[in-house]
């Protein structure tokens, strides 16, 4: 029986992005549906992650699954045959989801005081947390290719799709992501050069533009 | 070679808890060693450099960080006893999904509930309630979270009822009226070894948010 597979996904957002890259590692066919998250969330969002309410959700022959890197262990474990995105060493895995969980709670965290289009005390703290957090990851990815080692894994997935928000950050908070880190765009560069990260995340430019019809619209 | 398993922890913590309950439950020996979190100690800074939190797990010299990793760290290690994630891939992902609700809603709107006043204090209490009254809909009727076995769900959420009798006094609710099947969930918890020699006394919970109110001018 063929698996039936629909991601309800909102373009720029850096968590849908993480479940395209991973399905798009396995080489996996889905459907992609799109929420136009700040009008009316649709009838299946709500069926499907009545909880939270947010995207991404991935629909596996009717059963949902909600949180990205959730998401992304979900697909790792079920399409186990190949390209797997989390070491099988317990420890390595575990350092893995701390380094995934670190992104998911300091990175976006500080993300988000950072894009707040007022300026003032939590902009700047946010920007100050930001590069911080980003100067910390370059740390841990020190010399090595990928943070996964040698190939690209979960720690990837999980930073990557930031990639498409730094000319975002950098127009918005005046400081250039290059000249802080430059091994996490270097190491950026090397990521978009596999079609799994560049077919997955949109165009940068798309995103600034996004964000200031938003501002424009809703005023956040 | 015999495994060097050493748990950095506070007391009260209930994250540290949740990582008491998981060794208890896989059987494993383990030296614990009390942290002073107002004085951390260099051993702590060393294995936790990055959130400076415990819990923190040491491995035969090698640290995790983070209660749910760490739980999910400890079932994958020691896998022959009490599994505590279901091995269905679906089934897991619903663990987990659980699991990282309860740590990103309940500890945050508890605080609110026994360090603030007035309509702040309200607003705590009022989302404090709705959230263990979604965990209580999941839960149903089954015995436990994870269905017919104590498991994940299970350890992320019962550690935090040690403070329940704190919430209840500085929040003066009553969790047992408004979540009775929670509670008896609870108490079928902690008829369970690993559970009840795990938690903290909860009248010395009490205490010490009495102790730590003061030193932040609540009371």
């Amino acid at each position: 029986m063929e698996d039936e597979l629909v991601l309800l996904d909102f373009w720029p957002s850096p968590f849908g992005m993480r479940v395209r890259i991973a399905l798009a590692e396995k080489g996996i066919k889905y459907e992609a549906t799109e929420e136009e998250l700040f009008e009316q969330k649709s009838p299946l969002l709500l069926q499907m992650n009545p909880v939270q309410k947010k995207i991404p959700v991935l629909i596996h022959n009717g059963k949902p699954v909600c949180e990205s890197l959730n998401i992304v262990q979900y697909i790792d474990q079920v399409w186990n045959h190949e390209s797997p995105l989390l070491p099988s060493d317990p420890y390595q895995r575990s350092q893995a989801r701390f380094w995934a969980d670190y992104v998911d709670n300091k990175l976006f965290m500080a993300l988000r005081k950072t894009m707040r289009w007022k300026d003032g005390e939590e902009q700047e703290a946010g920007k100050k947390e930001l590069i911080e957090s980003l100067k910390v990851l370059e740390g841990e990815l020190g010399d090595k290719l990928y943070f996964n080692g040698e190939s690209f894994g979960f720690v990837d997935l999980a930073l990557v799709p930031l990639a498409s928000w730094f000319y975002s950050l950098e127009t918005r908070s005046g400081f250039s992501i290059e000249g802080e880190c430059p091994k996490i765009i270097s190491w950026t560069k090397r990521c978009l050069e596999k079609e799994s990260v560049a077919k997955s995340l949109p165009d940068p430019r798309k995103v600034y533009d996004y964000l200031l019809e938003r501002k424009k619209k809703y005023g956040f | 070679m015999a495994d060097e398993v050493i748990l950095l922890d506070f007391w009260a913590s209930m994250f540290g808890m949740r990582v008491r309950v998981a060794l208890a439950e896989k059987g494993v020996h383990y030296q614990y060693k009390e942290q002073d979190l107002w004085n951390k100690s260099p051993l702590l800074l060393q294995m936790n450099p990055i959130h400076k939190k415990i819990p923190v797990l040491i491995h035969n010299g090698k640290p995790i960080c983070e209660s749910l990793i760490i739980v999910q760290y400890i079932d994958e290690v020691w896998h022959d006893k009490a599994p505590l994630l279901p091995s269905d891939p679906y089934q897991r992902a619903q663990a987990r999904f659980w699991a990282d609700y309860v740590d990103k809603k309940l500890y945050d709107t508890g605080r609110k509930v026994w360090t603030t006043k007035g309509d702040e204090q309200e607003a705590g209490k009022k989302d404090f309630i709705e959230i263990l009254k979604v965990l209580e809909r999941e839960l149903g009727d089954k015995p436990y979270f994870g269905g017919q076995s104590f498991g994940f769900v299970d350890i992320s959420l019962v550690t935090f009822s040690c403070w329940f009798h704190a919430y209840e006094t500085f929040g003066n609710l009553s969790i047992k009226k408004e979540c009775p099947k929670l509670m008896a969930w609870v108490k079928r918890c902690k008829e369970k070894e690993s559970v009840s020699k795990s938690l903290a006394d909860e009248k010395k919970v009490l205490e010490l948010l009495h102790t730590m109110r003061k030193n932040l001018g609540i009371e």
